[in-house]
C-alpha cells in the first residue's frame, strides 16, 4: 500500500492528489450512510417523489389539470377510472397530485438553493472577517433568526404579489440565517487551526484562503444541513399556498389543500380530496429530514451513537 | 497569586483578563438589553420600508377604499407625514408607533391597536395553553425515550415526534376536524368544527366556560401534537448528551437507584436547552397560530392575519407583524437572561 502512494507520488500532481482523496471519502460516506436504515429509507422515498416529479408528463396528461378540459363526475370518490377520486371542478386528484409533486418540489428546492446561498455566504463572511463587517453581519442574522417566519413570510409574500417566483424569493429570503449561523460557528473554529495559519504566514490572501480553506471544509456542513432545509422550505410553500400565497395558476400540493379547504371538503368528507395531498407532503418531507440526519450523522462523528 | 507576581507579563495578563472573564450578571444583561433594543430598531426600520416605499403610492395602498376626496387624502398624508421627506417620515412614523398608534384598519374601521388587544386573548389562551402541555408531555416523552435509548418506547416516540414534525399543522387540524367533528362513516362528531363558543351561550357564565373549553379541545390537541414533537426531540438528545458524563457514573457508584440518578442528576442538566426553546417558543405565541386559528375559526390574532391578508388591509398586517416580532425579541431577552442566569458559562 505504502509503495504504491510512494511510487504514484512522482507522477500524481497534488491536485490529482487532493482528487483522489476526495473521492475516497464519499465513498467512506457512502458506505457510512448505507448503514442507516431511516437514511436509505428516506433516499427510497425521495427518488421515487423525484421520479414521479420528473415522468408527469408521461404518468398522466397535462390537460388534466384544465379546468374547463375535466370531464369526470364531481367530487366522486375513488373508482376504478379515477383511483384516487375526483376534485370539485372533476380533475382527478392523481393527476393534481402527480403534477403538484413538480411544483412542490421546484419551490422546495429552488428555494433551498436561495437561502443556502446566503446562508452561506453571510456564514463565511461573517465568521471570516472580525470587526465590524462581521459583527453587523452578525447582528443581522440573528435579527432574521428570531422574527417570526410565517407573518414575515406573508407580509413579503402580499408586497411583492403572487406568482411562482416570488413564492420561491420569500422562502429563500427568510429561511438562510440558521445555515449563517452553522457555517459562521464553523469558521470561526477553522480559521484558528495551524494549516490556516501557515497559509497566511506564506501570504496567502483572503481569496485564496476562502475558497481553498474555507469553503472546502464548510461543504459538507452545508450539504447535510441543505437536505434539512429542503424539508422546511417544502412545508413553508404548503403553508403560504394554503393561505393562498402561492401562484394561482399553478397546481402545488398546498394549493390542493388551499382548494380542497376552501370548497368545503372537510365537512362534505371527501377525503380523498385532502388526505392524499397531505400525505405526499408529510412523506416528502420525513424523506428529506430522515435523509439530512443520517448525513450529519455520516459527516459529524460526534452525533453517531445517538 | 505568587507565581503570577514573579511573572510580569502574566500578572498584567492576569489584571485584564478577570474583568472579562468574570462579568457579572448586570454586565451580562446589559449587553442582551441592548440587542434587543437594538433588534427592536431595526424591525421598525424594516417595517417602514416594507410598508412605506416598497407598495407604490402609500397614501392609496395604506388608505385603500377610505380616501375619496382631495382633503381626507391631504389629511391622511398630513397625519402620517407622507408630505414630507423620507427622513422625517420615518420620525412621524416611529413617534406614532411608540405612542401606541399603528394605523388605522380599513377592514374594521378602528385603531389597529385597539383590534390587536382585543384579539389577543383567545391566541393567548390557545397557543399559551398548548405550549404548556406541549413542552410538559414532551419533556417527559423525551426524558423516557433518551434514557432508555434504541428501546421501543423511544423509537416509538422518536418516530411519532418525527411524522408530527414533517407534518403541516393545519393539515393535522383538518384530519381531527374530519374525524371528530364531523365524523367518519356511521360515528357522528361530537367536537364543534370552529368558533370559540356557541352563540346562545354566554361566555362568562360556568356553561359558557365549559363550551369554551369544549370548543378548544380540538384546536388545542392540534397545536400540542405540533409543538411537543420539538420538545421531545431535544430533550431526549441533550439527555442522551449527559448520559456518560462523570458525575453519573459517580452517582451510580454511590449506588443510588436509576431512576434518582435520572430524575436528580441527569434530568436537571439536560433541562437546560429544552428551558431555553420553551421560552423562546413562548416568543412565537402570537405568530405560531395563524393557520391552525383559520383552520379552527378562532377568533384571534392568526384568523384576524387571513382576515387582513384577504382584503389586504396592509396597515392591519403591518401592527400583526410589529406585534409579533416585538413578542418574538421579547422572549428571546427573556430566554437569554434566563439561560445566563441558570448557566453562568455562557456569560461570556
Amino acid at each position: 500500500m505504502s509503495a504504491d502512494v510512494t511510487s504514484g507520488a512522482v507522477t500524481l500532481t497534488s491536485k490529482q492528489l487532493a482528487r483522489r482523496r476526495r473521492r475516497a471519502g464519499r465513498a467512506r460516506a457512502w458506505r457510512l450512510f448505507r448503514r442507516s436504515r431511516t437514511g436509505m429509507a428516506g433516499l427510497c422515498v425521495l427518488v421515487f417523489f423525484v421520479a414521479v416529479a420528473l415522468l408527469a408528463p408521461v404518468l398522466a396528461s397535462e390537460s388534466g389539470l384544465s379546468v374547463t378540459q375535466a370531464d369526470g363526475p364531481i367530487l366522486a370518490p375513488p373508482s376504478s377510472e379515477y383511483w384516487l377520486g375526483t376534485d370539485a371542478n372533476g380533475r382527478s386528484v392523481l393527476t393534481l397530485l402527480i403534477w403538484g409533486a413538480r411544483i412542490s418540489l421546484f419551490v422546495g428546492l429552488m428555494a433551498t438553493l436561495i437561502s443556502v446561498l446566503i446562508g452561506t455566504v453571510v456564514g463565511l463572511t461573517s465568521g471570516y472577517f472580525g470587526r465590524w463587517v462581521g459583527a453587523v453581519l452578525f447582528r443581522l442574522t440573528e435579527w432574521f433568526l428570531v422574527i417570526p417566519f410565517l407573518p414575515l413570510a406573508i407580509v413579503l409574500a402580499t408586497v411583492l404579489g403572487r406568482s411562482l417566483l416570488n413564492i420561491v424569493i420569500v422562502i429563500g429570503v427568510t429561511s438562510w440565517p440558521g445555515t449563517a449561523l452553522l457555517i459562521r460557528s464553523q469558521v470561526l473554529s477553522i480559521k484558528e487551526r495551524p494549516y490556516v495559519e501557515r497559509s497566511r504566514a506564506l501570504g496567502a490572501g483572503h481569496r485564496h484562503l476562502l475558497g481553498k480553506h474555507l469553503l472546502p471544509n464548510v461543504v459538507p456542513i452545508v450539504f447535510a444541513n441543505t437536505t434539512l432545509a429542503v424539508a422546511v422550505a417544502i412545508l413553508s410553500e404548503t403553508t403560504l399556498s394554503f393561505l393562498g400565497l402561492g401562484d394561482p395558476t399553478r397546481v402545488s400540493w398546498g394549493s390542493m389543500l388551499d382548494d380542497a379547504y376552501s370548497i368545503g371538503a372537510i365537512t362534505t368528507g371527501s377525503w380523498w380530496y385532502f388526505v392524499p395531498p397531505g400525505v405526499c407532503v408529510v412523506l416528502v418531507v420525513l424523506a428529506f429530514t430522515l435523509v439530512g440526519q443520517a448525513l450529519e450523522e455520516v459527516l459529524n462523528p460526534k452525533l453517531r451513537d445517538r | 497569586m505568587t507565581v503570577a507576581a514573579a511573572d510580569p507579563a502574566a500578572a498584567a495578563a492576569e489584571a485584564a483578563q478577570p474583568r472579562r472573564r468574570r462579568s457579572g450578571y448586570g454586565r451580562y444583561a446589559g449587553v442582551k438589553v441592548l440587542g434587543a433594543l437594538g433588534s427592536l430598531l431595526f424591525m421598525l426600520v424594516v417595517n417602514f420600508f416594507l410598508f412605506r416605499v416598497l407598495p407604490g403610492d402609500p397614501a392609496r395602498t395604506l388608505g385603500r377604499g377610505r380616501l375619496s376626496t382631495p382633503e381626507q387624502l391631504e389629511e391622511f398624508n398630513r397625519t402620517y407625514g407622507l408630505d414630507q421627506g423620507l427622513g422625517e417620515q420615518f420620525l412621524t412614523f416611529l413617534k406614532n408607533t411608540l405612542q401606541g398608534d399603528l394605523g388605522y384598519s380599513i377592514l374594521y374601521h378602528k385603531n389597529v391597536s385597539d383590534i390587536l388587544v382585543e384579539r389577543l386573548w383567545p391566541t393567548l389562551l390557545l397557543v399559551g395553553g398548548s405550549t404548556v402541555l406541549a413542552a410538559v408531555i414532551g419533556i417527559w416523552l423525551g426524558i423516557r425515550a433518551g434514557w432508555d435509548r434504541s428501546s421501543r418506547f423511544d423509537r416509538f416516540t422518536t418516530g411519532g415526534s418525527l411524522t408530527l414534525y414533517s407534518m403541516p399543522e393545519w393539515w393535522l387540524g383538518l384530519l381531527l376536524i374530519a374525524a371528530f367533528a364531523v365524523g367518519i362513516g356511521p360515528l357522528p362528531g361530537i367536537f364543534p368544527t370552529g368558533g370559540l363558543h356557541s352563540v346562545d351561550v354566554d361566555p362568562t357564565s360556568l356553561q359558557g366556560v365549559l363550551d369554551t373549553l369544549w370548543h378548544l379541545v380540538l384546536p388545542v390537541t392540534t397545536l400540542t401534537l405540533a409543538y411537543l414533537a420539538d420538545y421531545a426531540l431535544i430533550m431526549r438528545s441533550s439527555l442522551i448528551d449527559e448520559l456518560r458524563s462523570d458525575y453519573l457514573t459517580t452517582a451510580r457508584a454511590k449506588g443510588l437507584r436509576d431512576a434518582r440518578v435520572r430524575d436528580k442528576h441527569a434530568v436537571p442538566n439536560a433541562l437546560l436547552p429544552t428551558t431555553t426553546v420553551v421560552s423562546l417558543n413562548f416568543g412565537f405565541v402570537v405568530a405560531g397560530a395563524i393557520t391552525v386559528e383559520t383552520v379552527f375559526s378562532i377568533p384571534g390574532l392568526g384568523l384576524l392575519t387571513t382576515e387582513a391578508l384577504a382584503v389586504p388591509d396592509y396597515w392591519l398586517l403591518q401592527g400583526i407583524f410589529m406585534l409579533s416580532s416585538a413578542t418574538v425579541i421579547a422572549a428571546n431577552l427573556g430566554a437569554n437572561l434566563l439561560y445566563g442566569w441558570l448557566d453562568p458559562r455562557v456569560r461570556t
